[in-house]
């Protein structure tokens, strides 16, 4: 492909999925509303933003996670990210108590929960990261096995835990996209916008981290300071997605690798408003067709997944085979 | 690295029989030798041994070489060190299959359940691996990839029917490994998965050469398409059988194999005794210490074998990436 093709494919890709974007928020917005708009703007407005929120955290957070591990497989998720997030809930209502960490204000809690993640993410991941050896291998393989480490955990404590607690952490961890916590909505969305406009200022960093470790370095990035920033923004963007609606498995990575399969760039500049509009395509059409076509009677998750898999294997079959 | 793994072997043998007589003698009831002694062969200390201690004790050292074995055959046959049946869709098909028969044909005999069952999981299987010839370009992370989204998919549908028919808690309980079901009766099919063992021990140079990719495989005469069947054939059946017989259990098919290699390489006939006894060792282990730490209850082979089998296994990596370093 020619500059000039390639420059063109990628406008047309983002203009097509900005249109996506807008379809999907107006089938959400209006579809089935009885003539009732008074009721149904303010109720589905507050839930769109939840669902545009969650989709812009676990999409920035995933392309910067990728950026700065060099590969394209690993996520937060992946990584155990979002399971540290839950392990640290599952601890706080295991010593202090239900009744205690449900009196609080939720927003307290998350400040709690966001601070002891950001110590924890920060001093493992750094040391993981910053080690001399980087073999693809071995990062993954020990990912995925505190991933599971950290699940494992929280699912011990989960089981000793008193049921009664237990009901009141389970209401906190599988919060769904229904009942998002519209106390902690305000908060997430401006953790989201102070953490947008850092990523918008640190751009260049990124498209540079993105050539990898020795690149970066020869071209004068301090590279171990721009992938400490780099993992606090990921930790905050997660927490805030995690606290939100619960842990999301692979959608970060199926909507990380979609962006990077319909734009061939590698600006981050295209690619993180890319990705963020592929998740909300994704999070906004599948509720769409969760209430609409399902009336409800399955989950998110489900649709997410089935659509997004098969629309990522097509994809990957397409490309093969031009 | 210089290492013979055939020097490892009688430790592990060693450590492997002590584990299983822990798990003999260890539970809830009382089962010592002397009352085994003084009540004979019938009292009640040998009924207990016979009817549950044994059958778990061999269902766990069955399950847990097999998964570990499935996982070794899955990773030479794709050629890629991060699949493992649980996360190509293998596992996700046969629970679809269980469902599919928990829906249609509930008073099916549990050996036709698991041959459905082993049908889903070859057709899965076989899915995955169509889908991957379609995509020639094959990177290191595009494979397990696309085994983590077939899988997402087809889990996808399954939970969709689940969910529809109020099935969900069913297949919850299916899909968790826990060993405390297993009775005498209940755990025969597992010998299945210890046969797939030892007919994998046997075809053990072919898929060391098959590993090598298909070409050169063709060019030291194996028939790398059958070979690819019979790995095929033998994965099915071990995740078919463990997956009927006690659930999943996860994570066990991948790391196993990949710490083995990393301090063992790839020749399959020297690694999978030892693939084998480590998997067996591991599940033993976590079931034991799953048995003592709320006792008198029990906690499921996944938890422990998260927290455990997870320590040990960060570290061994790690520890061995400090060695490289």
């Amino acid at each position: 492909m020619s500059p000039e093709a390639r420059r063109r494919r990628v406008t047309l890709a983002f203009a097509l999925l900005l249109a996506a974007t807008a379809v999907a928020v107006v089938a959400f917005m209006t579809l089935g509303a009885r003539g009732n708009w008074s009721f149904v703007l303010p109720f589905r407005g507050v839930k769109l933003a939840g669902l545009v929120i969650v989709a812009v955290a676990i999409a920035i957070s995933t392309v910067m996670f990728q950026t700065i591990t060099n590969n394209r497989i690993l996520t937060p998720a992946i990584m155990g990210f979002d399971a540290l997030y839950a392990l640290i809930q599952t601890v706080l209502v295991f010593t202090l108590g239900a009744i205690r960490v449900s009196a609080m204000d939720p927003r307290v809690i998350f400040a709690v929960e966001t601070g002891l993640m950001l110590v924890f993410a920060g001093l493992l991941y750094r040391w993981l990261f910053s080690a001399t050896v980087r073999s693809l291998h071995l990062l993954l393989l020990v990912g995925i096995v505190f991933g599971v480490f950290f699940r494992s955990i929280s699912g011990f404590l989960q089981r000793i835990i008193d049921p009664s607690e237990f009901l009141i952490l389970q209401d906190r961890m599988f919060a769904s996209f229904n009942g998002i916590d519209q106390s902690l909505l305000l908060i997430a969305t401006v953790i989201v916008l102070a953490c947008g406009a850092a990523v918008w200022r640190m751009l260049p960093v990124l498209d540079v981290l993105a050539l990898g470790r020795d690149h970066a370095i020869a071209l004068g990035v301090d590279h171990q300071r721009a992938v400490s920033v780099t993992l606090v923004l990921v930790t905050l963007l997660v927490a805030v997605s995690t606290a939100l609606v619960g842990p999301v498995a692979f959608f970060g990575l199926l909507v990380a690798n979609l962006a990077y399969l319909l734009l061939p760039t590698a600006r981050h500049a295209v690619l993180l408003p890319a990705a963020a509009l592929v998740a909300m395509i994704f999070l906004i059409a599948g509720q769409t067709i969760l209430e609409r076509v399902f009336a409800f009677d399955t989950a998110l998750s489900v649709v997410i997944e089935f659509i997004g898999g098969v629309v990522f294997i097509l994809l990957v079959i397409r490309g093969a085979a031009r | 690295m210089t290492f013979d793994p055939r020097a490892s072997l009688l430790p592990a043998i060693a450590v492997l029989l002590m584990l299983a007589v822990a798990s003999l003698f260890f539970g809830v009831s009382d089962v010592s030798l002397s009352a085994l002694w003084s009540e004979g062969a019938d009292g009640r200390t040998a009924q207990i041994l016979l009817v549950s201690r044994l059958p778990r004790t061999l269902a766990l050292v069955l399950a847990g070489a097999g998964m570990a074995v499935a996982g070794l055959v899955m990773q030479m046959l794709v050629r890629n060190r991060f699949v493992e049946p649980s996360t190509v869709g293998t596992m996700e098909a046969a629970s679809f299959g269980m469902l599919l028969i928990a829906l249609f044909a509930p008073d099916l005999p549990v050996i036709g359940k698991m041959l459905v069952a082993s049908l889903f999981a070859l057709a899965g299987t076989a899915l995955f691996l169509q889908l991957l010839r379609a995509v020639p370009l094959r990177s290191i992370v595009m494979v397990p990839l696309i085994g983590i989204l077939l899988s997402g998919v087809i889990g996808a549908v399954t939970t969709f029917f689940a969910y529809r028919y109020d099935l969900l808690q069913s297949l919850n309980a299916w899909t968790t490994g826990d060993f405390s079901i297993v009775l005498r009766g209940r755990y025969e099919l597992l010998w299945i998965s210890g046969v797939m063992v030892l007919a994998t021990y046997f075809v053990a140079d072919r898929l060391t050469v098959a590993g090598l990719g298909k070409d050169f495989a063709t060019n030291l005469g194996v028939n790398h398409r059958r070979v690819v069947a019979l790995g095929l054939v033998i994965v099915s059946l071990v995740s078919a059988a463990v997956l009927v017989s006690v659930g999943v259990i996860p994570f066990l098919g991948l790391i196993v194999p990949n710490v083995v290699s990393l301090v063992a390489g790839d020749n399959v006939r020297r690694t999978l005794p030892l693939v084998a006894l480590l998997g067996a060792g591991l599940v033993l282990a976590c079931d034991i210490v799953g048995r003592i730490v709320i006792y008198p209850y029990e906690l499921p082979i996944g938890a422990t074998m998260g927290v455990i089998g997870s320590a040990c296994f960060l570290y061994l990596l790690l520890r061995s990436r400090a060695r490289v370093a």
